[in-house]
């Protein structure tokens, strides 16, 4: 079949390569007309007038507003549970978003990657979330609206199975869980 | 719930020779080994429909195939066709195949009660022996066979009592057939997986699943001496223990602990449940007791103390601990008493890991001399056995991850749950000792975290 395909091709080209040698029959000449322009239609008169500026960006208060402008996820290093600086400044940005929405009470949830065993990563899920709570309780917010729980590794933020999914997925979740505008 | 069985032994009208000790027995440990042939021709059926013999043979030579330890006759090469539970078979007939011992055995019909049941009656012959094999029964009598009634929609367990039965009678060990398996049933995305409480029988027949699904469950494991399951379960938000009855299908909290509690694991006696509780970050271990409900705090350390196992005499725990700077396996006492350790000194606990890699989910076997675990090193898991004074480890698998070790109730097999590569789905396997022994434990969905049951009764 295969064999039977190559020499089909092979005449193919042949009879390609022989089309070509005739010289081109001449191509019929098409003048272009151009078409007719459009009246212009008149136009209307505006007159400018101020406008209230529209909001951009999130309601205030809202859950949008903490995940896009103070931040709902920190990161762990691997087997750690230490917050990096760049975890601290977004723990600082959730104490003060808190202590102007102060009917928000919120959950904290300790995610780890896949690469350690369940019951392991319980624990160290635990220990993140308690992290977590514990920076934000320092910087005043009230403990009665801090709940923890720990996911180990059974609720991965991202599905990979790389380096990058796995940081991603070493995590403490704070979650809104009431009070929240809009 | 589940019928029991009833056991019963052949008794006789024939003359017994005096118990000649048998020749053929095959040696589990390790070294080089060639499995055993053994020939379990269909049993006969008597008053009942063959299909029903025909699974009852099936799951005998399935249970006693999967132990790497025997290789089944093939039915070609039987020359004998003719046989009769009462006779002794033509000893020739099955050297010349290369047969060791011979499965001789009947499926009846038979009315108790008013009931229909099912019995399984069968005896095994000694081929170059040419002697019966006799059986020790559950009161440790001599018998020459063994015979086991039950109702038809459990005929599956007299295939598993007789292949017990045979296993033991063969390796001097007790069997590990007629059992269950409980664990996690998962589908659905990885970010939103679905994870059920099952169960089935060892052989992965008879799945049932005992939760909803509208609750992560995890980690179950099996009472040593009871129908009953410890497992964690977010239901009611907090994570915490629960204690499932199977028999009245019930569950319960376990105990009134003020944060989460999770890896649970029954004492050997079956009397109390060892659990972890999280306090603001610090995990550390109690045992709670199932009768008074009474909870003693076994750790008091600010590192993570996890996933506790009990030695069968119930004075030590092993368990899980990154007191040492990584997840590391440790050996207490119960009673909280400091002892020598084997690396030396004096200590509360005492390391028994010192590998390259993370140790952790150590299972006391239970006979007591390994300590099974999980171990990741260089990126990959492995299932591996230690002593109990941390010597001798040995990893029985690899894989990109391999985890949560139990062990069979005899302490020759270890069942574990594997994703083969990254982002593969979880399945159960199954490994002896040796390491030899690898199988796949085939499951309706993805599953994991397998934990044994005892021996039925």
């Amino acid at each position: 079949m295969r064999k039977l395909m190559t020499s089909a091709a092979t005449i193919a080209v042949f009879f390609g390569v022989a089309a070509c040698a005739t010289p081109p029959e001449p191509e019929p000449v098409i003048v272009a007309e151009p078409e007719p322009e459009p009246e212009p239609e008149p136009e209307p008169v505006v007159i400018a007038e101020p406008v209230e500026p529209i909001p951009t960006g999130p309601v205030k208060g809202s859950l949008e507003d903490f995940e896009v402008n103070v931040g709902d996820r920190v990161y762990f290093d691997l087997d750690q549970y230490r917050l990096s600086a760049d975890a601290q400044a977004i723990l600082r940005r959730q104490a003060a978003w808190l202590s102007t929405y102060p009917d928000v009470n919120i959950l904290v949830a300790g995610n780890c990657d896949e690469r350690g065993t369940r019951e392991y990563n319980l624990a160290l899920g635990e220990r993140r979330a308690s992290v977590v709570k514990n920076y934000l309780v320092d910087l005043g917010v009230d403990p009665a609206r801090v709940q923890t729980v720990s996911y180990g590794k059974e609720r991965p933020l991202a599905l990979g199975s790389t380096e990058e999914a796995w940081a991603q997925n070493r995590n403490g979740f704070t979650q809104l869980i009431s009070g929240v505008v809009g | 719930m589940m019928n029991r069985i009833v056991v019963a032994f052949i008794l006789l009208l024939t003359a017994l020779t005096p118990c000649a000790m048998a020749q053929l027995e095959v040696n589990i440990g390790r070294g080089t080994f060639k499995p055993t042939p053994v020939a379990i021709p269909n049993f006969e059926a008597i008053g009942v429909d063959p299909e029903v013999a025909q699974t009852i043979s099936d799951v005998i030579r399935n249970d006693l195939e999967s132990t790497g330890l025997f290789v089944i006759t093939p039915e070609e090469a039987y020359i004998q066709k003719d046989l009769n539970i009462e006779v002794a078979p033509r000893f020739a007939d099955w050297k010349i195949i290369q047969t060791d011992a011979l499965v001789v055995g009947t499926v009846e019909q038979i009315e108790r009660g008013g009931n229909q049941l099912i019995r399984g009656s069968v005896r095994m012959w000694d081929v170059y022996g040419e002697e019966l094999m006799r059986f020790e029964d559950s009161n440790g009598n001599q018998v020459s066979g063994r015979r086991f009634t039950t109702t038809p929609e459990d005929v599956r367990r007299i295939a598993h009592k007789i292949a017990d039965a045979i296993y033991s009678r063969l390796t001097g060990e007790d069997g590990y057939f007629d059992t269950r398996i409980v664990y996690i049933a998962e589908s659905g995305p990885k970010n939103a997986r679905t994870k059920r409480l099952a169960i089935m029988d060892a052989d992965g027949a008879n799945v049932k699943y005992l939760t909803t699904g509208a609750f992560t469950v995890l980690t179950p494991r099996f009472s040593p001496t009871a129908q009953q399951i410890t497992y964690m379960s977010y239901e009611g938000g907090i994570p915490r223990v629960y204690l499932y009855d199977l028999r009245r299908a019930r569950q319960e909290v376990l105990g009134n602990f003020r944060n989460m509690t999770f890896a649970p694991r029954f004492s050997r006696d079956g009397g109390s449940v060892l659990l972890t509780q999280a306090t603001n970050g610090n995990s550390d271990i109690y045992l709670m007791d199932l009768q008074t409900r009474q909870n003693r705090r076994l750790t008091d350390h600010p590192a993570i103390d996890t996933s506790p196992s009990m030695s069968p005499d119930g004075r030590q725990i092993v368990f899980n601990s990154d007191r040492g700077g990584s997840p590391q396996l440790y050996i207490m006492n119960t009673n909280g008493t400091p002892r020598t350790c084997p690396s030396g000194g004096r200590d509360v606990a005492c390391r028994i890991t010192f590998g390259s890699g993370r140790y952790s989910t150590p299972v006391w076997s239970p006979r007591g001399d390994l300590i099974a675990f999980t171990k990741q090193s260089r990126g990959r898991f492995h299932i591996g056995v230690i002593g109990i004074d941390g010597r001798g480890e040995r990893l029985l698998t690899e894989s990109y991850l391999d985890e949560g070790p139990d062990w069979s109730p005899n302490g020759r097999v270890i069942t574990f749950f594997r994703e083969p590569s990254p982002g593969a789905s979880p399945t159960l396997w199954s490994v002896d000792l040796t390491g030899r022994n690898l199988r796949p434990l085939l499951t309706p969905t993805d599953a994991s975290d397998p934990a044994w049951s005892p021996l039925l009764d």
